[in-house]
């Protein structure tokens, strides 16, 4: 698969591609993962580059969730196998910060944005022990990178939609991974957030970590991206933006859906100077 | 020790050990579960009575603990096959299981010293005299060691798995992509559940422990935004409510658990009316000072048009009354407010509107449209 050969071959040319010599970030090799008797991702196969920020997009139902959760062992596949840095998830649970969408869970819950941000360092405190003054300061240095160190001590549901997309971002960031895995970080949130989120996802590839980003507006994918995997049940392609996200690539993932249809033409127009059809 | 004393320990680990585990349930929506495995307990306890042949706590404990976990994992099956809703799983299993206990117990009631009402009814005033023999020795009541016990065990579990069940309450899928498995704990929560079920409801009988489970957990809820403080204060309130309940029942002389679970009750009420932040009362008043300024804002745009118009005559408060048709009382009320805080005053024929006034209505005007962006 050329898409395949293009992706090994960005992985060598990035800066951080000292690793493109060691285990890739994440390899899906024939997954198949289904619902009951409903199928949401067939037959993927995949490998993602070390050091780049990669938006996975493909019209609603396409697995972008799914993927992520696959990745992380959420969903047991029917068939395939994912691997994380050359082994399965569960020896490389330190090295990935997993994202979920900011809608799965329930912000009534009675506590604070400091503790949600604490909670992505339990992993490193391990079973039974209480997280310590220390893994505090750490979270709260987490909350001061995303701009909201002044909410620590505010109930989560007192949290606008973009503040709390910020907590779940400062979470993330606390878990020091190397692979960040984060269901649609943009999704609903105000302008102010949006740049903060973007800025995070830059300041990490600087640092040479991997960000995976389930996104769902095509026309800041060419701009906050430098790598793409378009889903759609099945994989449609995968590869850098540059050469990847084209308007063959984009029809063929969203075609066939009217709403797609339409969202990937906007795309497609934002994309190119005016006058110049296709 | 007096009968006193024994009910009134009894009545408080009950409430201690249920306001724990319960807390859980209702964070996660689970408070019907509760209830389910109470009831689904039913046929493990009369196994346990056959294979033993007595009513010694530790294998009735055993026996029930295993069908509650059972009526989890059914529930959770029923509730993965997509066809049904957790609460439609809940109604499903746990008829089907206590069904199951209750022809067992009918048909074998002749060999069989047991009867569904000693199950879900136990009685609390009855714990002081039902005292526990080891090897022929009493040591006390058996409500007593078997509450005990179940306090003690969920209160070493809340203590040592803190900080898994509240990641795992909040956030399932990031607990397990950090390796805490949520489905261990979920388990380890519903055993919890069920001993402490089963230690309880034969002493004080399973209306009183569904209220304890559910009742105080979710008062506290409403007091409260941190989850170690509802913990502590669903304790507070659970053993609160027995004591208070238990000194009413003597006083009344009806039943202690009835008398407790009343008192529980009343606790939610009155948080469910009082607490700062989610009462009605609360809510009532926010929802008041927003009317009332919304008006004293209407009053306010409605005379700085006049005003702008080149309307020299002020407006009496009977225009105003026939304009926004709020009744003389009400627009009293909001004139009278207005004019305290300088932003009308009495004019030529009536009132208008003072500069003060005016750099309000502005100001309003702007954070409308802050808040709209």
């Amino acid at each position: 698969m050329t898409s395949r050969l293009e992706e090994m071959a960005a992985a060598g040319g990035s800066p951080a591609g000292a690793a493109a010599i060691g285990p890739l970030p994440v390899e899906v090799h024939d997954l198949t993962v289904a619902y009951g008797t409903q199928p949401v991702l067939w037959d993927v196969d995949l490998t993602l580059p070390e050091g780049h920020l990669i938006a996975v997009v493909g019209p609603n139902g396409a697995g972008k969730s799914t993927l992520l959760k696959a990745i992380v062992g959420l969903v047991r596949p029917i068939t395939g196998w994912v691997k994380v840095y050359g082994e399965p998830y569960e020896r490389r649970r330190s090295w990935v910060g997993y994202t979920p969408q900011r809608e799965s869970v329930d912000w009534d819950f009675p506590t604070s944005a400091l503790d949600v941000v604490t909670m992505g360092l339990y992993g490193r405190v391990g079973w039974f022990r209480r997280p310590s003054r220390r893994h505090r300061e750490m979270a709260l240095a987490c909350l001061e990178k995303l701009g909201i160190r002044d909410l620590a001590g505010r109930q989560i549901s007192q949290l606008s939609g973009g503040q709390q997309q910020r907590v779940f971002l400062a979470r993330a960031l606390a878990q020091e991974a190397r692979l960040y895995l984060m269901d649609e970080p943009f999704a609903g949130v105000d302008a102010t957030t949006e740049k903060a989120v973007l800025s995070l996802l830059q300041d990490l590839r600087r640092e040479g970590k991997t960000v995976v980003a389930v996104h769902h507006d095509l026309q800041t994918v060419a701009e906050y991206f430098d790598h793409v995997v378009l889903l759609n049940l099945r994989l449609v392609a995968a590869g850098p933006v540059a050469t990847t996200f084209t308007p063959e690539n984009i029809h063929r993932a969203y075609g066939g859906r009217p709403t797609g249809l339409s969202q990937a033409a906007e795309a497609l127009l934002s994309r190119r100077p005016p006058g110049g059809g296709p | 020790m007096s009968s006193t004393v024994v009910i009134l320990l009894v009545g408080s680990f009950v409430a201690a050990s249920c306001a724990l585990v319960g807390s859980f349930l209702v964070l996660r929506r689970l408070a019907l579960l509760g209830d389910a495995i109470s009831h689904a307990v039913l046929p493990g306890i009369v196994v346990a009575f056959l294979l033993t042949g007595s009513r010694a706590p530790l294998p009735m404990v055993l026996g029930a603990g295993c069908l509650g976990v059972f009526t989890v994992f059914l529930v959770e099956v029923l509730n993965r096959s997509r066809r049904l809703q957790e609460d439609a799983s809940i109604g499903v299993v746990f008829p089907a299981l206590f069904s199951v206990g209750v022809i067992l117990v009918s048909s074998l009631a002749a060999q069989v010293d047991l009867d569904t009402d000693c199950v879900l009814y136990g009685d609390i005033a009855y714990a002081p005299s039902d005292v526990l023999d080891v090897g022929g020795v009493p040591i006390g009541p058996k409500a007593l060691w078997t509450t005990g016990a179940a306090l003690v065990v969920d209160a070493l579990l809340v203590l040592l798995l803190y900080k898994e069940l509240k990641v795992v309450s909040f956030d399932p899928a990031l607990a397990s992509s950090i390796g805490f498995s949520p489905v261990l704990v979920h388990y380890l929560l519903m055993a919890a559940v069920s001993l402490t079920v089963v230690a309880s409801f034969e002493s004080v009988g399973s209306i009183l422990v569904v209220g304890m489970l559910v009742v105080p957990p979710a008062t506290a809820y409403l007091l409260t935004e941190r989850l170690g403080v509802m913990l502590l204060l669903a304790v507070a309130i659970g053993v609160g409510s027995s004591a208070a309940g238990y000194a009413f029942a003597r006083w009344y002389e009806c039943s202690i658990g009835g008398a407790m679970a009343a008192a529980a009750g009343l606790a939610f009420v009155a948080s469910a009316l009082a607490s700062p932040r989610h009462g009605l009362l609360a809510r009532y008043l926010k929802h008041r000072r927003l009317g009332a300024r919304l008006a004293g804002h209407l009053v306010l745009l409605h005379l700085s048009g006049r005003a702008a118009e080149g309307e020299r005559r002020g407006l009496g408060p009977r225009d105003l009354e026939a304009r926004f048709r709020w009744g003389r009382v009400r627009t009293a009320r909001v004139l009278g407010r207005l004019e305290a805080q300088g932003l009308i005053e009495p004019a030529a024929a009536g009132l208008r509107i003072t500069p003060a006034g005016e750099r309000a209505v502005e100001q309003a005007g702007t954070a409308a449209l802050a808040d709209r962006r």
